[in-house]
């Protein structure tokens, strides 16, 4: 089968500087797929790299089987919308959307047909005759998602696109992206440092960090499997509890507390006794009549209380460890309270302490 | 509690008054107006003597208004002045300078935003050591040059000669030294490094993600030139066209080293005829002629005020 976008043993330098080194990633036809990480790690690098903005140092990539390594950006299939819009200022809406199609010399009629699609689908007919200058940062992305759209192209390449909007506009140009995706079922890679976007948008998430990728799994295998301390740090929030002691026999000893690991989902059978880390999510821990149930249960001493209105986030003291708990926003608690937690050891995760990796 | 709101809002409102007269207006106006009064005076003094005739004039009183007002040595400037045996008056020189402003000004800045747009946008290798070779010149003394040039537009001259009487062995000799394309080149030469700078930081401060943009938009490296950059830059291209108009329409030195009497742009035959030494010396010719010369770049400067300050502190500010 060939993929959307194949990229083999990708390096990039500048100067002595490695920014990416040795990456792999294959893209499968339609699929939405995410980069995320931290700034610095070389995430809108790599996307600027398959537009072929950036000139790599080493490795080929492929798009839908062709060798594009050398090709020029408009020669890719690819359409790019950026953090800043980048919409043409002395050019209308219209100017905009047909500058692309103009320069691949496509037939005027052909330009309105597609001008009108895109301008349907994104709902900006009324703009057309405007410049970038008089329009909102909604309306502006919008656009250039458009210029994208008029491509008619295979792969759309997202820089961060929602970055600049305010944080209601954000939530609903996002729920408007995943139904664009739904309708064009088309490739869309799409760099971000917001793990919502992420998780709400992919059909898989690449972590990146320091120009590789820690994990590329689904949403729900990056939230619940994390591959090593890295990825489970960073996504999730409040981020996750850890824990240092020892693994020993199928169980997790810290101080004086020993936490039988039954059920939980090792990735190789454990024979040797090693240092290890527990992660436990706060949103994970259950408090008061369901206690019981849990296979773990533990006293913790409250430190700090901050409501949110849906939850409440509980900063608590277990034994010496410092450990957050996410709880209904109707719970009652009160700072210096002691109170009773519980754990499903199945969903906790378990770090090999040296490599940093999942046990 | 009610007349208390009716009386917040019937009380005073809108901001703070402030007093006309305080003591950093006055400062402030003060120095103004001497500043104003030190650059306007010579020039109302030029102004009120062009208009006089000689009689008056040697009555001694420089700031009296003309009693008689006579437009007779603006006439006599203008096409009856002489310079040595030639009495055609500054108008061959003004004709000369437009001549050599046009194409100068036309040819530079079109090289020269190229070359910033190049700089700032395609970064191939070796740009950096180009852009601050190009930038170095821009700190070496003319003097230096001088010379040089005249051997370079000689042989290339003759290069040039050469090359015609290829195709026409009776092609007759081309000459750059002493001819106004010579100075023209010399002129394009010299704007270079610092309107390349000027253009290169403008371009750079132009975001690069829409550079990107047009990229991806199939656009190359004249398409992005013409159809996104320069109908963005219409500022910084006023900015050079007046760094490089009254730069060089001012211009002495180059014009009176290579070109020849009757190429003489309009600032060396205006020295000409003020700086004369024979007969009687016309105060008023010299100053008409001077305040025709000042002319053109006094009205670059008024027609384009406003454009001219954004582009300065578009484009100059970064480094």
């Amino acid at each position: 089968m060939t993929y959307s976008v194949e990229i083999k043993q990708l390096d990039l330098a500048f100067g002595a500087v490695k920014v990416l080194q040795g990456l792999d990633l294959n893209i499968n036809e339609g699929e939405f797929l995410v980069l995320l990480g931290s700034s610095g790690c070389g995430k809108s690098t790599l996307l600027n790299c398959i537009a072929g903005l950036l000139e790599i140092t080493d490795g080929q990539i492929y798009i839908k089987g062709e060798n594009v390594t050398w090709a020029e950006p408009s020669e890719r299939g690819i359409g790019m919308v950026f953090q800043s819009y980048a919409l043409y200022p002395q050019m209308t809406v219209k100017g905009n959307l047909s500058f692309g199609l103009k320069n691949a010399k496509v037939p005027k009629d052909e330009i309105e047909k597609r001008v009108a699609r895109a301008a349907e689908i994104l709902q900006i007919g009324p703009l057309l005759d405007r410049k970038p200058g008089a329009l909102s940062g909604g309306q502006r992305q919008r656009v250039a998602i458009g210029r994208a759209l008029v491509r008619d192209v295979d792969v759309f390449l997202f820089d961060e696109p929602l970055s600049n909007l305010d944080a209601k506009l954000r939530v609903d140009l996002r729920v408007e992206l995943k139904r664009l995706h739904n309708q064009l079922e088309n490739t869309m890679i799409y760099v971000t440092h917001d793990q919502i976007e992420a998780m709400t948008l992919a059909d898989r998430i690449a972590i990146m960090k320091g120009g590789q990728i820690m994990q590329l799994a689904s949403p729900d295998e990056i939230y619940n499997r994390p591959r090593n301390l890295y990825v489970a740090d960073f996504i999730g929030s409040p981020s996750m509890n850890f824990i240092e002691g020892h693994l020993e026999g199928g169980s997790f000893k810290v101080d004086d507390m020993v936490l039988p690991m039954d059920g939980y989902d090792f990735a190789a059978p454990q024979t040797a006794d090693r240092p290890a880390t527990i992660g436990i999510r706060p949103e994970h821990v259950v408090t008061g009549e369901l206690v019981p149930n849990a296979p773990l249960q533990f006293t913790v001493d409250v430190d700090l209380v901050e409501p949110m209105g849906s939850d409440t986030l509980v900063y608590a003291k277990l034994g010496q460890h410092p450990f957050r708990i996410r709880m209904d926003g109707q719970a009652k608690v009160t700072v210096g309270e002691t109170i009773a937690i519980g754990v499903d050891p199945s969903r906790a995760s378990l770090f090999d302490k040296a490599t940093e990796d999942r046990l | 509690m009610v007349d208390a709101t009716v009386n917040a809002q019937s009380g005073p409102r809108g901001p703070k008054p402030k007093r006309v007269i305080s003591s950093t207006n006055i400062i402030i106006y003060g120095t103004l107006f001497v500043v104003c009064l030190y650059y306007l005076l010579p020039l109302y003094v030029m102004i009120v003597t062009s208009l006089k005739g000689m009689p008056e004039i040697r009555l001694g009183n420089i700031f009296g208004p003309p009693v008689e007002v006579t437009f007779e040595p603006w006439v006599k400037a203008w096409s009856e002045a002489c310079t040595g045996i030639n009495c055609e008056g500054l108008s061959r020189g003004f004709w000369n300078s437009v001549w050599i402003l046009v194409p100068s000004v036309i040819i530079s800045i079109a090289i020269a935003s190229v070359n910033g747009y190049a700089l700032a946008n395609w970064r191939f290798k070796g740009s950096e050591v180009f852009f601050t070779i190009l930038i170095f010149g821009a700190f070496i003394p003319y003097q230096v040059m001088i010379y040089p040039i005249v051997i370079i537009l000689r042989e290339s001259g003759e290069g040039i000669t050469w090359f015609l009487r290829l195709f026409n062995e009776d092609a007759s000799a081309f000459r750059l030294m002493g001819s106004l394309s010579g100075l023209v080149i010399v002129h394009t030469i010299f704007g270079m490094p610092i309107l390349t700078l000027l253009f290169r930081n403008y371009f750079t401060s132009v975001p690069e993600e829409l550079f990107k943009a047009a990229r991806v938009d199939g656009a190359g490296f004249w398409g992005i030139y013409f159809r996104i950059m320069l109908p963005m830059s219409l500022p910084i291209f006023v900015v050079a066209m007046i760094l490089q108009v009254t730069g060089i329409w001012n211009d002495f030195l180059f014009g009176v080293i290579y070109t020849k009497p009757e190429t003489y742009p309009m600032t060396v035959q205006l020295n000409n005829i003020v700086n004369s030494v024979q007969g009687v010396k016309e105060y008023n010719v010299n100053m008409a002629a001077t305040l025709l010369t000042g002319l053109v770049p006094l009205v670059i400067y008024f027609a384009s005020g406003k454009l001219f300050v954004r582009g300065i502190a578009a484009g100059a500010v970064k480094g």
